[in-house]
């Protein structure tokens, strides 16, 4: 990673950017996707062979099926998503006015579902809520992320951003130990990337299933012997939201297939 | 999804540690009954086989029968009772001299805890274990570690790896207070016991060039 060291440095002395210290500069950040060997990236590159395109599939029957006591779809109001939804995922989690702080894509789903469907909220980690989630952010794929613009939305970021660099766990370790600062190094012979959340919800060999980026963060938390937050918590959120600020101008992929 | 497609027949094959990292690797590979028993035995843990039971073991050995013993014993836990588990030891200069349990530890039993994954070592460090794949490059090699220090510096620099570098990545080992979060399972006790460490540190002296 010389290269974008030696980005940041000279940028640093010339132009002074609006970088945080210890971030990734824009130009340097790159997806999960090119840590990969060439035949994971050929799983996901084809539609067909991508085992997340199966919950893709089972989101878009979901999308059209009426649902809870007001017997609606998601297509009753949004219509076709390949245009209403087209996006969307890129700008998540996203700033609620009404509850006054920022909600994931899921979190939104099962709001939708509560207030406009009367029906009750899918399980976090379930089929049928990674498959309509996938199916969402699959209408995004391609689009460069801007989750975290809304000025709203800024605490939110700063606090996730905290956590981030938070040491925590037994290991005593911070994501940014990892993800930013040995990114391209392995831990004990794997990879380590620099945690984009480009491709989520993904399918990930070793879960042999779908997975949430919450799912994902928990993991990493477990693994420095932390007490992994709440699925739904105010925390995953804000993580969430800083991890996707961080991906600024990255590429959504979803549904993105990882080791 | 068959296992047989997981990997990448171009790329390193199964690396477990990444792959598991977090769900598998520094959990699940302990298995609940070792778990629980480290919790109760937090001066010595299973891997290395030598322990002093306290009377507080005892205790939780009755705990169903006693259900004001348990809340009496969390409360002791939550008092901060947790720091007096461990061993006392003494810092002289950048070293610890005295073995923190009085005996010296047994290499082989090092060599064997620095290979597991549970114990953490490998997944940053690479060292000269050839019927290893999976070691880490996130710290320097350990080839010749015993020549570079001398066995009171080994023994700081596992109980607190802080002591030499603040900003260092690698865990204290012997510590059980400063954290944030620590996970319910390993809350108010060190990655590794005493004896643990003796063993590593025995085993780290070997490592000549
Ligand atoms: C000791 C190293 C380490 C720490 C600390 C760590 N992670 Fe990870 N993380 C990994 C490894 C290894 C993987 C799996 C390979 C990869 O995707 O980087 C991973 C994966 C990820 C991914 C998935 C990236 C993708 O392409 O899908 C995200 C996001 C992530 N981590 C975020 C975090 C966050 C947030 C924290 C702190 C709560 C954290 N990590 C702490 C090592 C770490
Ligand atoms: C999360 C990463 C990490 C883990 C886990 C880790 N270390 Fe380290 N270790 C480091 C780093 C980084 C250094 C380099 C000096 C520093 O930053 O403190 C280091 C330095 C050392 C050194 C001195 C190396 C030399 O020759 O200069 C020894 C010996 C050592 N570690 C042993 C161990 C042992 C034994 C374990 C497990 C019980 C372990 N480490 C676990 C990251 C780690």
């Amino acid at each position: 990673m010389i290269s974008w060291r030696a980005i940041a440095v000279a940028t640093l002395f010339t132009a002074a950017p609006a970088l945080l210290a210890g971030e990734i500069p824009p130009d340097a950040r790159r997806s999960g996707y090119t840590f990969m060997g060439p035949d994971t990236r050929a799983m996901q590159d084809d539609d067909t062979t991508n085992p997340g395109m199966l919950f893709v599939l089972d989101g878009e029957a979901l999308w059209a099926k009426k649902t809870g006591s007001a017997s609606r779809a998601c297509a009753d109001c949004h219509g076709d998503a390949r245009s209403s939804m087209k996006g969307v995922a890129a700008r998540y989690p996203s700033f609620d006015k009404s509850l006054g702080r920022p909600v994931a894509l899921d979190q939104r789903i099962n709001l939708c579902r509560a207030d406009h469907q009367q029906a009750a909220p899918l399980p976090y980690e379930s089929r049928d809520l990674l498959a309509l989630s996938a199916f969402v952010a699959h209408q995004s794929r391609g689009i460069p992320i801007t989750a975290g613009d809304d000025p709203q939305a800024k605490p939110f970021v700063a606090q996730g951003r905290a956590l981030f660099m938070q040491r925590e766990g037994q290991l005593n370790l911070a994501c940014t130990n990892c993800h930013d600062d040995n990114f391209d190094k392995r831990l004990a012979g794997a990879p380590i990337t620099q945690g984009q959340p480009t491709g989520y919800p993904l399918y990930r060999l070793e879960w042999q299933t779908l997975g949430s980026l919450a799912r994902r963060l928990r993991s990493c938390m477990t693994g420095v012997r932390a007490q992994a937050y709440d699925y739904g918590s105010p925390e995953l959120v804000a993580l969430e939201l800083y991890l996707m600020s961080r991906a600024r101008g990255l590429a959504m992929e979803t549904p993105a297939v990882r080791p | 999804m068959e296992r047989a497609c997981r990997h990448d027949p171009s790329v390193p094959p199964p690396p477990p540690a990444g792959e598991g990292w977090g769900e598998d690797v520094s959990t699940a590979k302990t298995p609940p009954e070792e778990r629980t028993l480290t919790r109760r035995c937090a001066p010595t843990s299973p891997a290395s086989g030598r322990g002093k039971w306290r009377p507080r073991l005892d205790l939780s050995s009755h705990i169903p029968s006693i259900v004001a013993a348990v809340i009496a014993l969390s409360l002791a836990l939550a008092a901060g009772a947790r720091a007096e588990e461990l061993l006392s030891y003494t810092i002289v200069s950048d070293s610890i001299p005295a073995s923190l349990t009085g005996f010296p530890g047994d290499a082989a039993r090092g060599r064997a805890l620095v290979l597991a994954r549970t114990t953490t070592c490998i997944l940053c460090h690479s060292g000269p274990f050839p019927e290893t794949r999976f070691q880490g490059d996130l710290a320097p090699d350990l080839t010749g570690a015993g020549n570079r220090w001398s066995v009171s510096q080994l023994r700081l620099r596992l109980v607190d790896a802080s002591r030499f570098n603040p900003q260092t990545i690698m865990p204290s080992y012997y510590r059980a207070d400063g954290l944030v979060r620590v996970g319910r399972n390993f809350a108010g006790k060190p990655i590794l016991s005493a004896a643990e460490i003796e063993d590593i540190v025995a085993f780290l002296a070997t490592l000549r060039d």
